[in-house]
């Protein structure tokens, strides 16, 4: 059980491969899957195309993301079973996950040694200390857990014996979680153990709020882990600011260009977590990170686990200036801090630190020691933060008209409970129509999945459910081709509308200027066309009185000249009397001053037209028919009017909100 | 020993893991989430409180006072007992669509309001209950058209609707009106319903009479059936079929319609009729406004629903004057 026998067999001549070199190959190996799977997240068949690798795996082994979807949906959708597998491994050794496969973990290892390798001795144990305010991320993780622990208090989660029996367990889980958080007196800040009773009462009371703040009908839960959730954060921002900017791993063609609404934002969040690890070695782990939080928590008594052997330590300090978890080693190692780096084995001198099954007491500590004040506030915020963002009105009445989410997202309400903010459908989507949010779907929404026809290669192309079938949360759910497009099964269902498209009349060509254009009718993807024309005719010209006869056959219009827009005169017609009967020739050729009719000549103007004469074009306007349109705004896309386009889609009549319907 | 100690640790992990598993697999969903909902449960009408009338009975009383118009009216079907039971819960379903004040004539009128719950209390309805789900705002709406005063008076119970109170309802041959949020609240637990509105002029529907009052029971965006109202009408008269309908048409809005606003806009036409024929009803109450009952397709799509009869010598029909 004791890792470290090999070198007391062999103390001098290492010629076996140390712990803390299978670590590092880990960390590097996951690193690089990390990266390359993100790299491989775009449309293809090619072996660089996504095909058929796992590139949600690392969201999928995420337990934070596991527990707080099935706190929030009491499901766990398909894929998330892999994180019983950190979970269970979790229990037996601990942090494992957070020093030996977390991508992100890694990078800031990295970075933490490039910034703190050259310090002096004393410097680098000053910064490895445990500090009551590593307790902030269990506040945090405690915070989002209780924002969708609200999601309980819905009465279908307790509407038959199963729900009622795995709703109780998920309850339990959370309290669990809550007691674990709090002081049992072998922390860096020894508290006397608290008492049990005031503990539960304290619960039931953090519960009871719950449920009163939960009768507000707007929001029951809302997820959301993935703001500050350590695989969602760097796959976000691999997906969204680091592939596009060095232009790395991009799709092939115009998509390759991607543009990233509020990459600002990201881009600086990004630097801010990797570069925090020059104050700090681990800064993110040791203070933000909630997953690390969960997994402290629930690897706080694992199986094996390191402890140090009193009798040997000489309290050198050795382990200390290079511990990556912040555990004080050279006392007792503070196992929900563990992040399990190994360090302090290697390079105690005294062989005073091991890796055991073995339980002797005080020789490890469990921690951490978020007070029960703390603890307690930071669920009963969570809890008020989502009814107290639902009196928004942003799931209901109120709800944000340009937010056109991709096809097959679920209802507000239930998206909201599922997404985590990864980007996985953003780098997925082939046109990179797809972009994250910024404030338009509320804060709540930070960087959940909405569409803008500017940004993308295309509209939502409509042979293509790429993001509905990415998504690992199913937030935006699995669709068929058929069920999206309402075919063959689907027939009586429809076709899945992502909002409607409006014709702005007083900006488009053929209403507003009297220039043909149909641009957004000939690109219409669904037939028959959810675009149609109507026939208008528009006078481009008109003189009170007469035309006479020029020569070169021309009639002569003073004052006309052709508009600039056609050289050649197509579907313009000269509306006139002759002998009394109105007739419409077709002009074949105009300057300024004349025009030439087909076939009517000079001669043919005896005895002359009476009353007034026009030059007329015919043009056909577009029309959206709203049973058909399915709001994937490729017309909008394309329309000429660049600016703000003269045909836009929003989200009214969206199939996801029946409330929204607009056509019967 | 410390062995042993390790197998009963093991043991217990164990158990913790398999635990775990056994949970996380308990909530597994393998293909997501649906189209629908399915925790969602709807009810399928249609909702049928007609009395068992062959032919349907339609009495017209000239008058001006409502509540004596309503009470020959009803000596003239042979009293409310003949329709009303003593272990009835009753909903009146009444047109408070807009806050304005009675006088105006845009919502069923209070005395009318009052004098129904009193014939259904003495006709010994168990429980009698005046809702609608309005336009305005539905606090308003009930205590400015004078309906709140009418019900507390007379002792029944006011249902203002809230958020919850809606659950889809769905007409089953019906083409609009499929899984639509309905005011079940109200009208689900009723046993007898009567549908008590004032004549008017409608500017989309042509005229708002007791068919149109149905619109009051639908929640949800229902003003997107307003490009095909005629259709919807025609399928609210197949969805709910009253035991009784109360037109009133003592004074009826002629101009300027729904919503009215102005004296101006009443004509004083002093007829008041109660019908077990819905369609019956609102065929007299097109002739009050001086239009051809052919005109509104609505009555000709109920009539083919079953919902009643347009035809005047179908009707036994009973004229009474108020005293």
């Amino acid at each position: 059980m004791k890792w470290d026998r090999n070198r007391n067999a062999n103390p001098h001549a290492r010629t076996d491969m140390r712990i803390v070199t299978v670590r590092r190959i880990s960390q590097a190996f996951f690193f690089v899957l990390f990266l390359w799977f993100c790299a491989v997240t775009r449309m293809g068949a090619g072996v660089t195309d996504i095909r058929g690798w796992p590139v949600n795996w690392f969201l999928q082994l995420d337990p934070l993301t596991a527990f707080a979807t099935v706190l929030t949906t009491g499901t766990l959708f398909a894929g998330l079973l892999w994180a019983l597998v950190t979970l269970s491994f979790t229990v037996l050794f601990g942090r494992f996950f957070c020093g030996w496969v977390c991508p992100f973990g890694a990078l800031h290892q990295a970075m933490g040694w490039v910034r703190h390798r050259d310090l002096s001795f004393k410097e680098k144990i000053r910064r490895n200390q445990p500090s009551p305010r590593h307790g902030i991320k269990f506040g945090l993780l405690l915070v989002f857990l209780g924002m969708a622990a609200g999601s309980l208090a819905d009465p279908g989660r307790w509407s038959s014996p199963t729900t009622i029996l795995q709703s109780g367990v998920l309850l339990a889980a959370l309290a669990w979680v809550l007691v674990g958080a709090l002081p049992h007196g072998n922390g860096p800040s020894p508290r006397a153990s608290e008492d049990p009773v005031k503990t539960a009462g304290l619960l039931a009371a953090c519960l009871a709020a719950g449920l009163v703040l939960a009768r507000f009908p707007t929001a029951r839960g809302l997820l959301q882990t993935g703001l500050l959730d350590p695989i969602p954060f760097f796959q976000r921002s691999l997906n969204l600011v680091i592939l596009p900017v060095l232009g790395l791993g991009q799709p092939a063609g115009t998509a390759g260009t991607r543009w990233t609404h509020g990459a600002w934002l990201l881009g600086t969040l990004f630097a801010a977590a990797v570069f925090l690890n020059w104050h700090t070695p681990r800064f993110y782990c040791r203070y933000v990170c909630p997953l690390g939080a969960l997994l402290g928590l629930l690897g706080r008594k694992p199986l094996w686990r390191f402890s140090r052997i009193a009798e040997r330590c000489t309290e050198c300090l050795r382990c200390e200036a290079v511990c990556d978890g912040a555990c004080a080693p050279s006392r007792a190692p503070i196992l929900s801090a563990c992040t399990l780096c190994s360090n302090c084995l290697i390079h105690c001198p005294e062989e005073a630190v091991t890796y055991t099954a073995a339980r002797e007491e005080g020789k490890s500590a469990a921690g951490p020691d978020l007070s029960r004040r703390a603890a307690v506030a930071a669920v009963v915020g969570g809890l008020a933060a989502a009814p107290v963002l639902g009196l928004q009105g942003l799931t209901h009445r109120r709800f944000p008209p340009l937010v056109v989410r991709p096809p097959g997202s679920l209802p507000e309400r239930d998206f909201l409970k599922r997404c985590i903010k990864c980007g996985q459908c953003v780098r997925i989507c082939p046109t990179g129509v797809i972009q994250p949010a910024l404030w338009e779907a509320g804060v709540e929404g930070l960087w959940t999945p909405v569409l803008d026809f500017r940004a993308g290669s295309s509209g939502c192309q409509w042979n293509c459910t790429a993001c509905s079938r990415i998504c690992p949360t199913a937030a935006i759910r699995r669709l068929s081709l058929e069920e999206k497009q309402g075919k063959g099964p689907f027939e009586g269902a429809g076709p899945i509308r992502i909002g409607l498209a409006f014709v702005d009349r007083n900006r488009c060509l053929p209403w507003a200027l009297d220039r043909p254009c149909i641009v957004c009718e000939e690109n219409c993807p669904v037939s028959p066309k959810a675009i149609r024309t109507r026939d208008g005719w528009a006078t481009i010209f008109e003189m009170a009185q007469g035309v006479s006869a020029g020569g070169d056959d021309r009639l002569d219009l003073p004052g006309f000249s052709p508009p600039g827009d056609a050289a050649v005169p197509e579907n313009v017609y000269l509306q006139w009397e002759v002998d009394g009967i109105g007739r419409r020739d077709p002009i074949t050729d105009w300057g300024d001053g004349w025009i030439r009719l087909d076939g009517v000549t000079a001669a043919a103007l005896e005895p002359g037209p009476t009353g007034p004469v026009r030059v007329v074009r015919a043009l056909k306007r577009p029309v959206v028919d709203p049973v058909r349109c399915v709001g994937c705004g490729i017309c909008q896309h394309e329309c000429p009017v660049r600016g703000v386009p003269a045909i836009r889609v929003s989200a009214e009549n969206e199939t996801r909100h029946p409330d929204r319907r607009l056509a019967l | 020993m410390e062995r042993r100690r390790f197998l009963k640790e093991g043991l217990k992990y164990g158990a913790g893991i398999a635990a775990l598993w056994g949970l996380g697999w308990s909530f597994a969903d393998f293909s997501g989430p649906g189209a629908t909902d399915p925790a969602e449960k709807e009810i399928i009408g249609p909702f049928d409180w007609s009395p068992d009338e062959d032919p349907p009975q339609v009495a017209v009383a000239q008058g001006t006072d409502r509540g004596a118009a309503l009470a020959a009216a009803l000596a003239a079907l042979g009293g409310m007992k003949r329709f009303v039971g003593p272990e009835d819960r009753v909903f009146i379903k009444v047109n408070a669509a807009f806050a304005s004040p009675p006088a105006l004539g845009a919502t069923t009128h209070p005395d009318l309001v009052e004098g129904l719950i009193r014939e259904c209390r003495l006709a010994g309805a168990r429980k009698i209950l005046v809702s609608d789900n309005p336009i305005n705002d539905p606090v308003s709406c009930f205590r400015l058209s004078g309906i709140e005063g009418a019900v507390r008076k007379a002792g029944a119970e006011l249902f203002v609707p809230g958020p919850r109170d809606f659950q889809k309802a769905s007409l089953p041959e019906g083409r609009l009106l499929r899984s639509w949020p309905m005011l079940t609240k109200a009208f689900a637990p009723a046993t007898k319903v009567i549908n008590v509105a004032p004549v008017k002029h409608h500017h989309r529907a042509g005229a708002s009479m007791i068919l149109k009052n149905w619109y009051g029971l639908l929640g949800g965006p229902r003003n997107v059936f307003h490009q095909d109202v005629h259709t919807v009408i025609g399928e609210l008269a197949a969805l709910f079929r009253p035991t009784l309908a109360v037109l009133d048409g003592v004074t009826a809005m002629v101009t300027n319609g729904p919503t009215g606003g102005s004296l101006s806009d009443l004509k004083d036409t002093r007829t008041l009729i109660v019908s077990t024929d819905p369609v019956a009803a609102d065929v007299l109450g097109a002739a009050l406004l001086g239009m051809d009952p052919d005109r509104l397709p609505y009555l000709a799509l109920a009539e083919a629903a079953g919902a009643g009869t347009r035809n005047p010598d179908r009707w036994r029909l009973h004229r009474v004057r108020a005293a």
